[in-house]
């Protein structure tokens, strides 16, 4: 097993980058950006009062990190408020999931936090109507091709991703957390049911605290690459840290995980972000989850898969297994996604694709 | 120290080993290969540069095969920053310019604390002028010939703006010379150094002119902007030099910028604190001597307007 990557311990710690060597800062700053997290860090930095304290050769790097996050943000802002209009001119309301979610209810998972998309929750019934008024408003479709509009159409939880003909920015836009042919099958409209509304942002909702951590969980251990895996634990240790002194908590999050029929993934989050990030889950809190455990024999190899595969992905944090771990969950990822026949069919086609070069 | 004190078997010892830590400018980087045309190509246009301290780097390259059949066949190297491959793999003999173009690459994909433009930018009597210009425009010739004649170079490639106060800062570093310019140059200043040419890479024949130690030396001292000139060679034409709005140089330089929009509003304010500080230019020209000349001349009225 490797030695334990410098980003860990400061991500569960701030305060000690202010005494690392600069071997050590050199690393760190390798093992952040490898990991998308270099803004998340920057803002650790600054807000422990760390930054002052650090060479320019080093700070530089955080600082130019911090600016790019800030745009970040503002690029987000700026796209809510656009898909917000879309949505309105067809009577729907938005629905905010994930990266967006965290900017418009201003958690702390926002922070310094880097956003390729945004991604949206649109009831089923109304997915058409939603990609029509997306379209009037400047975005694109994209795989035109007929195998992956049934892919996507048919099986998966999404439209294909839209992309806004001027910005270039993409929206993702879903009906369910997990694709149809999924063997879990959480209830969309309970999602949807529970949904807040932000005072401070008429017309802009976002799933409920519970739903939310539930959703991050849900999210990143179905998740096929794993590159930004750790940037999505630190998520979810953001989002528990910050609900945490909601009432009953912890009660809720188990109880909502099981009746969506998620407890599982929501125990590899309260377990992996626990004992790679340290967050504080309550003793109760964990065992509650561990009902929906796997049996041991699986679950130890599934915390030699995942303790390998949310390291950064950077030569430093890797051994000989990370490769092997990452393969095994990429085609764990797809298992999970569809029924056997469904999948063995799909690999079918994409090797065919391949094999004739046409992507 | 700089790079010449180090023998050549241990120049190549840390070459082959941990790598050899080096500073250009304001950045560390690390350079690992096993390849010899890289090393004589490195020691020879770098030999001016300081040693960095190790083991702290802001880039770490290596130029390497890729694992692949290709290692037997018409071998082939890859770019690899801090173990990733930001490119394909290019034919073994354009090893060196793609360190160059690699190297490039780090500064202008990792560091964002400057604005970043695609420009030439030198320096004299205290004015900097920026040149920022598509390829083929000459402004990599026209960059290498003013270096020969009094002008310090910040960098032929990648104007960087700090913008705290829109300073511009140095990267001196080999000026790249593609095709007709690189025998042109040769010509012209006789006792520069240059690597080898390269032959068929994407950019026809290339090679670097080494920086002039002197600039190399002021590596660590930042200018004032003073000019942005857009040059344009062009055979036979008399020379032209049509002042442009500075509202409209603006917008021309953030074209050419790499992270206008990833700065967002800290990058107008960084590029606005240049522009502002700039006579702005057209230049169109044919006869170098006569380029020189009219650089001198904008240099002495810098700022002045």
């Amino acid at each position: 097993m490797i030695a334990e990557p410098v980003i860990l311990k400061v991500l569960r710690n701030p305060q000690s980058a202010a005494v690392l060597a600069p071997a050590d800062w050199d690393l760190l700053l390798r093992q952040a950006r490898a990991a998308r997290l270099l803004g998340r860090l920057a803002l650790l930095m600054r807000e422990h009062g760390v930054a002052h304290s650090l060479p320019q050769q080093i700070n530089m790097h955080l600082e130019g990190a911090l600016v790019v996050a800030a745009r970040h943000r503002v690029a987000v802002e700026w796209e809510i408020g656009q898909i917000k209009k879309a949505l309105d001119s067809a009577g729907l309301p938005l629905i905010l999931l994930k990266g967006a979610a965290y900017v418009a209810a201003d958690l702390a998972a926002a922070r310094g936090r880097s956003f390729s998309d945004v991604d949206i929750l649109v009831p089923k019934a109304r997915i058409n109507q939603a990609e029509a008024a997306l379209m009037m408003h400047g975005w694109g479709g994209s795989h035109h091709n007929a195998y992956d509009q049934r892919y996507y159409r048919e099986w998966m939880h999404e439209l294909p991703p839209m992309q806004h003909g001027k910005r270039l920015t993409v929206i993702d836009v879903h009906h369910a957390i997990l694709p149809e042919t999924a063997a879990s099958k959480p209830d969309s409209a309970k999602l949807l049911a529970a949904a807040r509304a932000l005072p401070e942002r008429p017309g802009v909702m976002v799933l409920q605290p519970v739903d939310m951590v539930i959703h991050s969980a849900c999210h990143l251990f179905h998740e096929e690459e794993l590159d930004k895996g750790l940037r999505d634990l630190t998520d979810l240790d953001a989002l528990l840290r910050g609900f945490s002194a909601e009432p009953d908590f912890w009660q809720r999050l188990v109880r909502r995980a099981n009746e969506l029929d998620l407890g599982r993934v929501l125990f590899y989050a309260l377990r992996y972000a626990s004992r790679l990030l340290h967050t504080p889950v309550p003793e109760e809190a964990i065992h509650a989850a561990a009902a929906a455990a796997p049996a041991r024999p699986l679950l130890a190899v599934m915390d030699a898969l995942y303790c390998r595969a949310l390291m950064a992905p950077h030569a430093s944090c890797s051994d000989w297994l990370s490769g092997p771990a990452r393969r095994t969950l990429f085609v764990r990822a797809h298992w999970l996604r569809m029924p056997p026949g469904l999948l063995a069919r799909h690999l079918a086609h994409k090797a065919a694709v391949a094999m004739k070069g046409e992507e | 120290m700089n790079i010449s004190a180090l023998p050549p078997a241990e120049l190549r010892r840390r070459l082959r080993s941990d790598g050899l830590y080096f500073r250009t400018g304001a950045f560390t980087t690390c350079l690992r290969t096993r390849l010899e045309p890289v090393a004589s190509s490195f020691s020879l246009l770098y030999n001016d540069y300081p040693l960095g301290d190790g083991p702290y780097a802001d880039f770490h390259v290596e130029l390497a095969p890729p694992r692949n059949w290709r290692r037997w066949i018409r071998p082939q190297i890859a770019f690899l920053s801090d173990g990733n491959a930001p490119f394909k793999p290019l034919p073994r003999d354009q090893a060196f310019p793609m360190f160059e173009w690699g190297l490039n690459w780090c500064v202008s994909s990792q560091a964002h604390h400057y604005l970043m433009i695609h420009a030439a930018v030198i320096e004299k009597n205290g004015a900097a002028a920026i040149l920022p210009a598509p390829p083929g425009s000459g402004k990599s010739t026209l960059c290498a010939v003013l270096i020969q004649h009094g002008w310090r170079l910040l960098s032929d490639e990648l104007t960087l703006i700090r913008r705290s106060d829109s300073r511009l800062i140095p990267l001196p570093r080999p000026v790249s010379l593609k095709n007709a310019s690189i025998e042109v140059m040769k010509r012209y200043a006789p006792n520069a150094v240059f690597s080898p040419s390269v032959h068929d890479t994407i950019k026809g024949t290339v090679a670097q002119m080494k920086a002039p130690a002197t600039s190399v030396a002021r590596a660590d001292e930042p200018a004032h902007p003073g000019l942005i000139v857009f040059p344009r060679y062009e055979a036979g034409a008399p020379l032209a030099l049509t002042p442009v709005p500075r509202t409209r140089a603006f917008m021309r330089v953030a074209d050419n910028a790499f992270n206008y929009a990833q700065l967002g509003s800290a990058g107008f304010d960084a590029l606005a604190g240049v522009v502002r500080h700039s006579d702005c230019y057209d230049f169109r020209y044919s006869v170098i001597d006569e380029a020189i000349q009219a650089f001198d001349r904008l240099s002495m009225q810098a700022g002045r307007s």
